[in-house]
């Protein structure tokens, strides 16, 4: 089956929902693999982007006359590339735009081989570049490697469309100007660093909002996984990437009771098929090697996940997991959930002097919320009620608002 | 291959900076080449409050933006992309400041 792209005829195809699907899916499925293949033809991400939507775009039509092919990301990346090629051998001399982008190991012209090489981890890399600030990789990313649009990015952030344009126009434009390569680093651990922390980002903003009137904004979670399961399928010898693919499958099992605090969730709701498969990928990391932050958050979540009840949670166990944490990540957030975890095994008196040692999270909601309950089950009501209090000027979220504000008046 | 500036940002003054840094600043030169890059150009400033500004008609005694570290030098090198320019950038040796690394959009020796 051959690619029309380019040539935009949609006279009297008549593109049924089928259709109409089959291109959704290959969108979500196949875009990274069809404009990281293409920006390797481009060496301009723009070029590379527009080609890539057109040929989206001549899939409805092609598709509904033809059939859906059997590989749609190779049918699409065929006319992206034939698209891009086409627009560069018309325009390229009438360009004087941003310089091309850095391919060092470039192969010879691989346009009109067979084999479509899957440079997806050179986008992931070069969206994740250290050089970019955090926010820039992010919507990169979601952009790049995701395909999702400008106003969703903009949406999900909660900023303005034109803020959101203006920051990804900047990060590609420092991408083209800086010279930041369009390679996998040589040196990976440090790089794959920054990837993990950007898929994890989109997961945790995903689960809990900032603000607004829902807990979970899935699609950014949904992405996030995604995203996890790219990574663990093109690095599956790299424990850290089973370690966050695990932690956000062991997240979204529980999405259905994320609205209750641990001890209230009805573990009934959560998704056995998804904790099964977490394991799995979290005994495999452990026995591979010393584990990294995810992976130990991972193991942390999964005997949470595998507690029959809150109360048959064990406990010892996760106190050693935190302390392994705090050793290779200290942070007054992993400090925190430890002097929970702590209470637990030595009571509440223990957590609560641990939580009054953590320096630097007085502006945090859930430093107020835990020393709050600590406070209530040690019978001071008077202190937990002010407790339950700071917490509360500090959250935007309906959902904690309401569970906060019935504590305090308890 | 790409030309970059590396911008020298440093506390300690000159006089000041100790025999072991002024050394390895003698040695950055052979380091980069060592490394694939290549060294255009270098320049070394001054102290900041030898600096004159001018802003429109109007003089001032000083440098244009007041730094705690200040601008000491720009080094020009070629490299092959951003990652082997921060590399080596890293080699500047340095008392108490940074280095910023900024893509050249043009390089000329004028004469």
């Amino acid at each position: 089956m051959e690619p029309t792209a380019g040539l935009g005829h949609s006279g009297g195809v008549a593109v049924t929902p089928a259709t109409e699907q089959a291109v959704a899916e290959a969108h979500r499925r196949e875009w990274a693999f069809v404009l990281a293949a293409t920006v390797r033809v481009t060496r301009d991400l723009d070029a590379a982007e527009d080609a890539v939507q057109d040929a989206y775009v001549s899939a409805l039509t092609a598709w509904a006359r033809d059939g859906v092919p059997e590989r749609p990301g190779a049918w699409l990346t065929t006319a992206a590339r034939r698209t891009a090629l086409n627009a560069l051998t018309r325009g390229r001399t009438l360009q004087t735009k941003l310089p091309l982008l850095l391919e060092p190991d470039a192969p010879a012209a691989d346009e009109d081989g067979d084999v479509i090489p899957d440079d997806r981890l050179r986008l992931v890399f070069t969206c994740c570049h250290p050089a970019l600030a955090r926010e820039a990789q992010v919507a990169l990313t979601l952009r790049l490697v995701c395909g999702v649009t400008t106003a969703e990015i903009a949406h999900a952030f909660l900023v303005s469309e034109p803020a959101m344009a203006a920051r990804v126009t900047r990060a590609k434009k420092k991408i083209a100007a800086a010279g930041i390569p369009y390679v996998v680093p040589t040196d990976l651990a440090p790089r794959l660093d920054a990837v993990l922390a950007v898929v994890h980002l989109l997961a945790t903003t995903g689960h809990t909002a900032p603000s607004g009137e829902r807990l979970a904004r899935a699609d950014l979670a949904e992405r996030a996984l995604d995203l996890a399961r790219m990574l663990q399928l093109l690095l599956p010898g790299e424990r850290e990437v089973a370690g966050l693919l695990a932690l956000l499958l062991l997240l979204r099992a529980r999405a259905a009771t994320r609205d209750d605090v641990l001890a209230d969730q009805d573990r009934s709701l959560w998704d056995q098929a998804l904790i099964a498969e977490a394991d799995t990928l979290i005994v495999a990391a452990l026995r591979a090697g010393p584990p990294g932050r995810f992976t130990l958050q991972a193991a942390i979540a999964g005997l949470h996940a595998a507690a029959p009840s809150y109360a048959e949670t064990d406990w010892p166990q996760l106190l050693v997991l935190y302390d392994v944490l705090l050793g290779v990540w200290p942070s007054p957030v992993v400090a925190l959930n430890r002097a929970v975890v702590l209470s637990e095994v030595r009571g509440a008196e223990a957590g609560l002097a641990a939580v009054e040692a953590i320096d630097g999270l007085d502006g945090y909601r859930y430093l107020w919320a835990t020393k709050a309950d600590l406070l209530r089950r040690l019978a001071r009501h008077e202190e937990a009620g002010a407790a339950y209090r700071e917490a509360l000027c500090l959250t935007d979220n309906a959902a904690e608002r309401a569970f906060l504000e019935a504590r305090a008046h308890a | 291959m790409p030309q970059y500036a590396i911008l020298i940002f440093e506390a300690t003054p000159a006089a000041e900076l100790p025999p072991e840094i002024l050394a390895a600043h003698g040695e950055v030169d052979r380091k980069m080449v060592e490394l694939g890059g290549k060294l255009l150009a270098g320049v070394a400033l001054q102290e900041a409050d030898t600096a004159t500004s001018i802003r429109g008609d109007l003089l001032t005694d000083g440098p244009f933006i007041e730094t705690k570290e200040g601008l000491a030098g720009i080094t020009v090198i070629e490299a092959r992309d951003l990652d082997h320019a921060l590399a080596l950038a890293k080699l500047v040796p340095i008392v108490r400041g940074g280095v910023e690394v900024r893509p050249l959009l043009g390089f000329e020796v004028l004469s």
